[in-house]
């Protein structure tokens, strides 16, 4: 049922709540290391414009930063199903760049990039950019050769298979990379917050907990939370509409 | 090109020596594709008619020595091809899978043919339908009208009614027999009922390298009749050449 669809989620939420304050209640744990959901929920009202202001930047962080990831992979893929030497030197560069864990880069970025939303940009984008990458180039490697073959007896040239076969079918690949980047791209943005910032919400867990003020970290939280589920599921909607063909969204018959 | 003009002349393939994983597949192998004619291909599994099939089509590497001889220079552009896999691309609709020659060509194209051919296919009411949401015979009279719609005079088919139902397979041969008339025709196929229906020409391939065996020729039009005690006995003969043949793979 479509209603289901909405009130399930909504028990889900309901239950949690529910939890956390059965959790709060019965080992009465001090408000410091766990708030309950009323602290919580008032210092969600008494911050609010905090809260909103810093949820916009971290917002537009994640979304600058799966904006440029995608772009940049997008290329790279592109340019290294094209051009085998392409291929042949960056690959053993991504690989190796995947090897460095990203968060030990986010100071140097800071360092580099300054205080402001772009180091925290910059942080986003080098999460995503492999996953991204590898996605879509995997995709186009894997075209189905009756495809390419078709295409071939057809008298396509290279460009035309590109366009109208290789690219298309490599796109499930490339939403699921899609799909990992959205879900990984705020952690780029609050690492980098984290590291060094005024704005933002991961900057505004760490300074209100620098301050005990765990109510409005965990709201901080909170917001967070619900601002990557809502993206990751508008993101997945998208990819789902556009790729309707896909085999897995459509009905099996026979 | 058109179907109203084929290639008027025999089409005579020699392929050289070829080697695969180390077993030699070919060393010197003719044989000819009478023009507007169905020829056909038969023999167990791992003989290499795919192979053969895949070689006239160019669709293997450059390096294989094969010299193909016709009226026109090369098989450039007078091929139409069809699998065992419908292989229509599950993002376009059927329309315009039927079109995709023209489309990746950059060609103009007429869409009230692809529509027609449709039509006679008994597709037209799923005409922009994804390939998803039809039947396997479905997809694969798409296929034809796919082929028809590159209107070549050469049309390579492998196996393209293996994977159907034997009704479905039955009316497909059908569809495929009137539809492909006067064209010339290369079917590889390991159903015996199917090559004595439709083929002008049956030959047997077996052994490595492989060679062709004295071919069959039956007689009549084709779709032949599957009461015809002709087609019977044809079918028995065979089934007994394949059976003498030897295994490969």
């Amino acid at each position: 049922m479509g209603a289901m669809k909405l009130i399930r989620p909504l028990i889900i939420t309901v239950g949690l709540i529910l939890a956390w304050q059965a959790i709060v209640s019965l080992t009465e744990v001090p408000f410091f290391i766990l708030p309950s959901p009323m602290l919580v929920a008032m210092a969600m009202i008494e911050h609010a414009d905090k809260l909103f202001e810093d949820g916009l930047v971290t917002l537009g962080e994640i979304l600058g930063g799966l904006l440029l990831g995608i772009i940049l992979g997008t290329a790279s893929a592109l340019v290294m199903g094209l051009f085998r030497p392409a291929r042949q030197w960056l690959m053993p560069v991504m690989v190796v760049s995947q090897a460095i864990p990203v968060f030990a880069l986010a100071p140097i970025l800071v360092l580099w990039i300054g205080y402001g939303i772009g180091s925290k940009i910059a942080m986003a984008t080098l999460i995503i950019y492999f996953p991204v990458t590898a996605a879509l180039f995997d995709g186009l490697r894997r075209t189905n050769p009756g495809y390419l073959d078709l295409a071939r007896t057809m008298d396509a040239s290279r460009w035309a298979v590109l366009r109208r076969i290789r690219i298309p079918a490599a796109m499930p690949s490339f939403a699921s990379g899609v799909r990992v980047a959205t879900a990984v791209s705020p952690i780029g943005a609050i690492v980098g917050e984290w590291v060094g910032a005024s704005h933002g919400l991961g900057a505004l867990m760490l300074h209100s907990s620098g301050r005990t003020q765990i109510d409005l970290m965990f709201a901080a939280l909170l917001v967070l939370a619900v601002m990557a589920v809502l993206l990751y599921f508008s993101v997945d909607r998208l990819l789902r509409r556009l790729l309707a063909w896909s085999p897995d969204s459509l009905p099996s018959n026979d | 090109m058109t179907a109203t003009d084929p290639i008027q002349s025999d089409i005579s393939i020699h392929i050289g020596r070829l080697t695969f994983d180390g077993t030699t597949l070919f060393n010197g192998l003719n044989f000819d594709l009478p023009a507007g004619k169905w020829t056909c291909l038969m023999g167990v599994s791992g003989v290499g008619k795919s192979t053969l099939l895949r070689l006239v089509a160019g669709l293997m590497p450059e390096e294989t020595a094969m010299t193909i001889k016709s009226s026109e220079s090369g098989l450039e552009g007078q091929i139409a091809y069809m699998a065992q896999d419908d292989l229509l691309l599950p993002w376009l609709t059927v329309f315009e899978n039927v079109v995709l020659g023209a489309r990746l060509r950059g060609d103009e194209f007429m869409p009230g043919r692809a529509l027609h051919l449709l039509e006679q296919l008994d597709l037209l009411g799923s005409a922009y339908e994804l390939p998803a949401t039809l039947s396997g015979g479905m997809r694969q009279r798409a296929a034809l009208a796919r082929t028809l719609m590159e209107d070549r005079p050469v049309v390579l088919m492998d196996e393209p009614f293996s994977a159907l139902d034997t009704i479905t397979r039955v009316r497909l041969q059908e569809f495929a027999a009137e539809m492909l008339r006067g064209r010339t025709v290369l079917l590889v196929t390991h159903d015996p009922l199917e090559a004595f229906r439709l083929a002008d020409r049956i030959h047997v391939m077996s052994g490595r390298p492989a060679v062709l065996f004295e071919p069959i020729e039956p007689t009549g039009k084709s779709p032949r009749d599957m009461r015809d005690p002709d087609l019977l006995a044809g079918q028995a003969e065979l089934l007994e050449r394949l059976a003498r043949s030897k295994t490969v793979a």
